[in-house]
């Protein structure tokens, strides 16, 4: 199959089109020679390498009511996204050789994104014994990105056992960064707004103290570590200092934790409701201005699906967690590149190259090489959303987002050569038991 | 009115003009037949998901009062201990016709999710939302404290200049949060006072004065302590090390008592534990306020769902009945 992506912008500010010739990229220039190609006229649009998510759920095995591999891909294809990476907090939990090659070879099969299972730290996400790490490792999902998400590693000396022990495998361990015994029953951020709300805080000391014990046990032991959803001023500081050491510590934040702040909690809505949670304006500025300088690596959504039921509720009952891979590239767009802080460029590392080099996803290198995987994102930056649920292809609805006006849209997604979006939409990549019968949702 | 989920943004004048309703009801407290036809044909359901007779009793008495049909619903032995939502809770109610739902609930802004769900067109009011607000128990403390000030002058006031000290565990009360916004919307100069495990975080953006210290509290000279109940699972959690040492340092005793002004007043939302945070002596003082308390939540609960019912529809006020 040939694909000629006519006239789009490069992320250099480049203009030029793209010639992909059996899945991979055979052209990049002013005037390549098409031949027999289907055509996607790109003018006025930015082609970014594929996105990269280092933090989704999706739900399957276990709550295939949310999401499943194939409605999770979808999702993600809609996002610009070509590879995920599937947290283990599935029901049973991706801590055997067994689940995570069930979970990849879902992904395979429905082949919309490439779907790569993180491995549990420890049996059960309980923090009492090591999960078998090399076997996932091992395994034909080669899995290379192992964490308790949802759960922190809260003991010192199990978490640095498997600091070690997961660096034998050369992969690395996504930290949860969140104190148990300080957050008990947490609700919100701890602020002068959760004491006038009633909420239980969620103290920001409870991440930065965890980061910065794992950032000095990576350093003793000489292991790569990985924090998930930095989402405070304090935790940038304690990397920012990390980095300077020479430390091998790589961060990411999520979309909602550069937007959102908690002032939102006021209203009681549970679709606000994520852990961790939505902090202050100071934080929110200091986040973004780690992404800008580098301090944080990446952008990850933890893309959580729950069901209406989870939401519908008073907030100390809800979930936590919002979907986020449909409207990722539109908020980060919203924080950080409409106010020049950051270029398409800056977008295409810290959303794809930097995030597949932390999970040791070949064939992000290098994106727009001859001879890489054609993985691309067309978007449109000058479109204008209002999101509602239609924006939302995934199997549930708890977004921040609905209602909001966002900027930006995918138009198209090619997955290793092949469309997964045109014209904005999920092309039918297959469906799945799981999917018979469900109505769409309106 | 349409709902009452809080006192935070109430106005002084809407208070006043509230507190002044409740006078006409306490009048009716007075008659031969304590009884108003107001809202006849009305149903009010009490929905307690979260044990309390006391405030249980004292709406279900006002809604009694005004004519109101009573429809209490409790959590213990109900659909809701069988795992029910407050959604379907919430539609079942709807279902049967229900013009207002007076609401407990253990999680904090659960009245604000009803009344803003869509789930039921009723009118809301709290009565006590996990350690957030309960508004009517900060509307009776207002209307105990006016009425001892002012007697039966105090119609039309508010509490300007009234120094009220609140002492005891504020990081969980919902009846120190109420009583802070609407307390100081009335003018009244509030401090709080606790050792630090008990105040939240952030405190120091409130409206309010805060003292570490009761004796440094009660130095300041309050016209009213009120005394917040201190519940002993607290002690687990490192709030404090023991009762006794809560006592001797934050416990209206005795002898913290005995150097009050006469005039002083002590208030106290109940169930009190005597001994621990207030002696026996002081909670039945003729400075204790604490019956009067009880008295008084009945006409300020008879005044909310008047003007949450009766106001709503249009209908000519009531209110010159009332105060006939």
């Amino acid at each position: 199959m040939r694909l000629h992506i006519a006239g789009a912008v490069i992320p250099d500010g480049r203009r030029a089109d793209i010639l992909v010739v059996d899945g991979r990229i055979a052209e990049v220039g002013d005037r390549v020679d098409a031949g027999a190609a289907t055509r996607i006229d790109a003018d006025g649009l930015v082609a970014l390498p594929g996105l990269v998510d280092l933090h989704t759920h999706l739900r399957e095995p276990g709550a295939e009511q949310s999401e499943t591999v194939l409605s999770g891909s979808r999702a993600a294809a809609a996002g610009g996204y070509t590879a995920v990476f599937a947290m283990a907090n599935t029901q049973p939990v991706a801590d055997t050789a067994g689940v995570v090659e069930q979970v990849h070879a879902l992904g395979a099969r429905h082949g919309i994104v490439d779907v790569r299972p993180v491995g549990a730290v420890t049996v059960g996400l309980a923090g009492e014994r090591l999960a078998e790490i090399g076997a996932m490792a091992r395994s034909r999902a080669r899995v290379s990105v192992f964490s308790d998400d949802g759960h922190c590693v809260a003991d010192a000396q199990l978490m640095r056992r498997a600091l070690e022990y997961v660096a034998t495998f050369d992969g690395v361990v996504a930290q949860h960064a969140q104190e148990p015994r300080l957050t008990q029953g947490a609700q919100m951020n701890e602020s002068q707004l959760s004491g006038e709300l009633g909420l239980r805080g969620w103290p920001a000391v409870a991440e930065e103290s965890i980061v910065a014990r794992d950032v000095l046990l990576a350093h003793h032991v000489g292991a790569r570590l990985h924090v998930c959803h930095v989402s405070t001023a304090g935790t940038v500081d304690v990397l920012r200092w990390a980095k300077a050491r020479g430390i091998e510590v790589t961060a990411e934040v999520t979309p909602h934790h550069l937007l959102l702040t908690e002032e939102l909690v006021r209203g009681y809505d549970p679709r606000y409701k994520v852990n961790p949670p939505l902090r202050s304006a100071d934080d929110v500025e200091a986040l973004r201005a780690a992404l800008a300088d580098g301090t944080i690596d990446v952008v990850a959504t933890d893309h959580a699906p729950h069901p209406p039921e989870a939401k519908e509720c008073a907030w100390d009952e809800a979930a936590n967690g919002m979907v986020g891979l449909e409207t990722a590239l539109s908020v980060v767009q919203r924080a950080v590149v409409e106010d020049g802080r950051m270029d398409w460029a800056d977008i295409a590392r810290v959303m794809s190259t930097a995030p597949a080099r932390i999970g040791r996803l070949g064939g992000y290198d290098a994106p727009l090489a001859p001879g890489a995987p054609a993985h691309l994102a067309l978007v449109d930056p000058s479109a204008l959303r209002v999101i509602d649920t239609g924006h939302l292809v995934g199997r549930s609805a708890n977004s921040p987002y609905l209602g909001a006006t966002l900027p930006g849209a995918v138009v198209a997604t090619v997955h290793a050569g092949r469309p997964t979006v045109l014209d904005g939409r999920v092309l039918d990549g297959g469906s799945d038991d799981a999917d018979a019968g469900v109505a769409p949702r309106g | 009115m349409r709902h009452l989920l809080s006192t935070r943004g109430l106005a002084r004048d809407e208070v006043v003009d509230l507190l002044d309703v409740a006078e006409g009801m306490a009048d009716v407290e007075r008659r031969e037949v304590r009884k108003l036809p107001t809202l006849r044909g009305r149903t009010v359901v009490n929905l307690f998901l979260e044990d309390s007779t006391r405030t249980r009793i004292s709406f279900e008495a006002a809604a009694k009062r005004l004519s109101a049909d009573v429809i209490n619903f409790a959590a213990k032995g109900s659909s809701v201990s069988k795992g029910e939502s407050l959604k379907d809770t919430a539609q079942t109610l709807a279902a049967m016709g229900a013009d207002a739902v007076v609401l407990r609930h253990p999680a904090s802004g659960a009245a604000q999710v009803l009344a803003q769900s869509g789930w039921i067109d009723a009118a809301v009011v709290n009565a006590g939302d996990g350690t957030h607000e309960h508004p009517t128990q900060a509307l009776l403390d207002a209307f105990t404290i006016r009425r001892r000030l002012h007697g039966a002058d105090a119609r039309g006031r508010d509490l300007d200049s009234v120094e009220i000290a609140i002492v005891g565990d504020v990081l969980h009360s919902r009846v120190a949060r109420s009583n802070v916004w609407l307390l100081t919307a009335l003018g009244a100069r509030v401090r709080l006072c606790a050792p630090a495990t008990l105040l939240p975080i952030g405190v120091g953006g409130w409206p309010v004065e805060t003292d570490l210290h009761l004796d440094d509290a009660l130095a300041h000279r309050p016209d009213v302590v009120m005394m917040l109940r201190i519940q002993a699972e607290r002690m687990d959690a490192a709030y404090f090390p023991t009762a006794r040492e809560y006592a001797r340092e934050w416990g209206l005793d005795d002898a913290r008592f005995g150097r009050l002004p006469e005039a002083t007043m002590v208030m106290h939302p109940g169930p009190m534990n005597r001994g621990l945070e207030i002696s026996a002596r002081a909670a039945d003082s003729a400075a204790s306020t604490v019956l009067e308390q009880v008295a008084n939540g009945v006409s300020i609960r008879m005044a909310v769902l008047y003007l949450a019912l009766a106001g709503e529809h249009g209908r000519a006020p009531e209110v010159a009945e009332v105060g006939a």
